[in-house]
C-alpha cells in the first residue's frame, strides 16, 4: 500500500507555469535539452541525474561544481554507472601563518609573484585558481546465492594534481534479503605536481625570487623560486577497506552499520601551507613549509538508519572516526523528509561534526626551540567543530522527471587547544570563523 | 616457538573464534528480524534507500573532505583532489 498520494497533474496553473519555467531555467543552467524525444533518443533507457552546485566561504573561496550521472539497468539486473565531475575553485586559502600587527608579504606558489596580507588579518593566499575533471564508471551486477559484485574506476586531474583509482564490492543476501553483508576494496594511487615543485619540509619560504644556487632550469638559467624544491612532483598510494552489515528491521526500518579502515602512504603535506616561526614578542621571524607524517591509517565505524513515518522519513547517521594522527571525530547527520502533496516535498537538514587535533599541529613555531619533525598549521588539522544547517525542496516533473533545490549554511569553529599566545600574537585571532552557503539545483530525467 | 608467538599465535586463533561467534549470533539474531517480500512497499521506495541522493551525498563528501579531518565511513574514503 502506498501512504503517499500518487503523481496527478498540478491543478494549479500558475504552480504549473512555475515549475515549467524553473526547469526551463535548470536545463539551460545544465545544458540538458527537455524537449528531447525519447523515441528519437538513443539514450531513452539510461536514466540521468545532474547536478549544479555552487560553494562560497565568506572572503574565502568560491567552487561550482557540475554533475552528470548516467544509469542503464540491463535486463538481467546489471547496472552501469557512469558519472562526470567538473568543478572550478577561485578565491583565497589560509596559507597557515598567524596574523601580525603589521603587512605581511608572501611570495606566490609559482615563486613569480608576490601577494600581501593587510595588518591583524588572518593571511590568506589568493592565487588560488584551480579546475578539475573527474571521470568514474561502475559496474554491479547479481552473481548466483545472492551475491552482487560490483566493479568501478575513476581518474580526476586538476593542474597539479591527478588521482586514479579502481574498486571492487562483493555483497551477500541472506534471510530473504532482510540482511546483507558486504566487502569492499579501494586502491587509489595520486600524484601532486604543486606549482613551483615540492617544498623541501621545514625549510624557510624564500622572499625576492632568490636564486636558488646550484640548481639550474631547462635552458641553463638559474632557478629561482620562493623555496628549495626536492621534487618537481610526489604521489601517495591510498588502500581502503569497507565492510557492512545492513539489516531490515521492520516494514519501516532499516539499520546499516559500516567499518572501514584506511591506510595512505606516501606525500601527505599540502605543498601551499606554511607555518609562522615568532619570537618572544609574538612577531613573525621566518615561515617554514609543513610537514607531516608520511602515512596514515584511519578507522571509520558508521552506522544509519532510516525511518518512514505516515508521511515523512527520517535518516540519521553518525560516524566515529579515529587515526594514528590522533584525531578522534564525531559526526552526526538528521535529514527529515517531509512528503507534500503531489509528491512534492521538504527536507530539513542538520550536521555536526567535531574533531581533535592532529597530534602535530600548531599554529606556529617558536624562534630558539627545537623544530619538531613534523608540524602543520593547516587550522583542518587542528581542533573544530563545524555544523551545517539545510533546506532542500524537490518535485516531480512528471515521466519520471524530477527536480530539487537545496540551500546550506556551513559554519567552521576552529578552537585553540591549549596554545598560549605571546606578545602581539595574543591580539590575534588565530582560529578564525568560517562561513560557507551551499546551493544546488538538481534535475532527474 | 618462543612463547610470545605462542600467545599471539593463540590470541589471533581466539580473535577469529569470537569474530566467528559474533557473526554467527549477529546473523541469527538478525534472521528474526525483517519482512517478507510482500512487505516491501514502503522500503522499495527509491526515497527509503540508504542512499536516496547520491550526488548530493557526492558533493558533500567532497566538501566535508577538502574542509574537515574525516572521511569515509559511509563508503570509501573519497579524495582524488588536491582540495586547497
Amino acid at each position: 500500500m502506498q501512504l503517499i498520494q500518487s503523481p496527478m497533474p498540478a491543478q494549479n496553473s500558475n504552480k504549473k507555469a512555475l515549475k515549467s519555467l524553473l526547469t526551463t531555467a535548470t536545463c539551460a543552467l545544465l545544458g540538458v535539452n527537455a524537449s528531447v524525444e525519447a523515441n528519437t533518443n538513443p539514450l531513452a533507457d539510461w536514466k540521468f541525474d545532474t547536478a549544479l552546485m555552487v560553494y562560497s566561504e565568506v572572503n574565502r573561496v568560491s567552487a561550482a561544481e557540475a554533475i552528470i550521472a548516467g544509469t542503464k539497468t540491463f535486463k538481467n539486473d546489471e547496472i552501469l554507472n557512469l558519472k562526470v565531475t567538473l568543478d572550478a575553485l577561485t578565491g583565497a586559502s589560509a596559507n597557515g601563518a598567524v596574523g601580525q600587527p603589521n603587512v605581511q608579504t608572501f611570495t606566490s606558489p609559482s615563486g613569480g609573484s608576490n601577494y600581501r596580507v593587510d595588518a591583524n588579518k588572518t593571511p590568506l593566499d589568493d592565487t588560488f585558481k584551480d579546475t578539475r575533471a573527474q571521470a568514474s564508471a561502475q559496474w554491479t551486477q547479481p552473481l548466483a546465492n545472492n551475491y552482487t559484485w560490483s566493479v568501478g574506476g575513476n581518474f580526476s586531474k586538476e593542474f597539479d594534481y591527478l588521482s586514479l583509482g579502481a574498486n571492487t564490492n562483493i555483497a551477500k543476501d541472506f534471510n530473504k534479503k532482510n540482511t546483507t553483508l558486504s566487502a569492499g576494496l579501494a586502491l587509489a594511487y595520486d600524484q601532486i605536481k604543486p606549482s613551483g615543485g615540492i617544498a623541501d619540509p621545514l625549510t624557510p619560504m624564500l622572499f625576492g625570487n632568490e636564486v636558488i644556487s646550484g640548481t639550474y632550469d631547462d635552458e641553463g638559467g638559474e632557478n629561482r623560486s620562493n623555496k628549495v624544491t626536492i621534487a618537481n612532483s610526489d604521489n601517495k598510494n591510498t588502500v581502503d577497506l569497507l565492510f557492512g552489515l545492513t539489516q531490515v528491521i521492520n516494514r519501516r526500518m532499516i539499520v546499516q552499520f559500516n567499518y572501514s579502515f584506511s591506510h595512505i602512504n606516501g606525500y601527505l603535506n599540502d605543498p601551499y601551507k606554511l607555518l609562522s616561526v615568532i619570537n618572544n614578542n609574538g612577531l613573525t621571524q621566518q615561515y617554514l613549509y609543513e610537514n607531516r607524517p608520511g602515512s596514515r591509517s584511519k578507522h571509520a565505524f558508521f552506522a544509519q538508519t532510516k525511518y518512514h513515518f505516515a508521511h515523512s522519513i527520517l535518516d540519521a547517521s553518525y560516524r566515529y572516526m579515529t587515526d594514528d594522527w590522533h584525531i578522534h571525530s564525531h559526526t552526526v547527520d538528521l535529514h527529515y523528509r517531509m512528503n507534500l502533496s503531489q509528491d512534492n516535498y521538504i527536507e530539513p537538514h542538520i550536521r555536526y561534526y567535531t574533531q581533535t587535533a592532529a597530534d602535530f599541529y600548531q599554529p606556529f613555531l617558536q624562534e630558539g626551540s627545537t623544530v619538531p619533525e613534523f608540524a602543520s598549521a593547516d587550522y583542518r588539522l587542528g581542533d573544530m567543530d563545524t555544523y551545517t544547517v539545510g533546506i532542500k525542496y524537490g518535485m516531480p516533473l512528471g515521466s519520471g522527471k524530477s527536480m530539487a533545490f537545496r540551500l546550506e549554511y556551513y559554519h567552521q569553529t576552529p578552537k585553540n587547544s591549549g596554545f598560549s599566545q605571546p606578545g602581539v600574537l595574543a591580539e590575534q585571532n588565530l582560529y578564525e570563523n568560517i562561513d560557507a552557503v551551499i546551493a544546488q539545483v538538481s534535475y532527474s530525467f | 616457538m618462543s612463547k610470545a608467538k605462542q600467545m599471539i599465535k593463540m590470541n589471533k586463533t581466539s580473535m577469529i573464534k569470537v569474530a566467528t561467534v559474533t557473526a554467527v549470533i549477529l546473523l541469527s539474531g538478525c534472521s528474526s528480524l525483517g519482512v517478507e517480500p510482500w512487505q516491501r512497499d514502503l522500503l522499495a521506495k527509491d526515497e527509503m534507500a540508504l542512499t536516496a541522493a547520491p550526488l548530493d551525498a557526492a558533493l558533500d563528501d567532497h566538501i566535508y573532505f577538502s574542509k574537515e579531518a574525516s572521511s569515509g565511513g559511509r563508503g570509501f574514503g573519497g579524495g582524488g583532489c588536491g582540495c586547497n
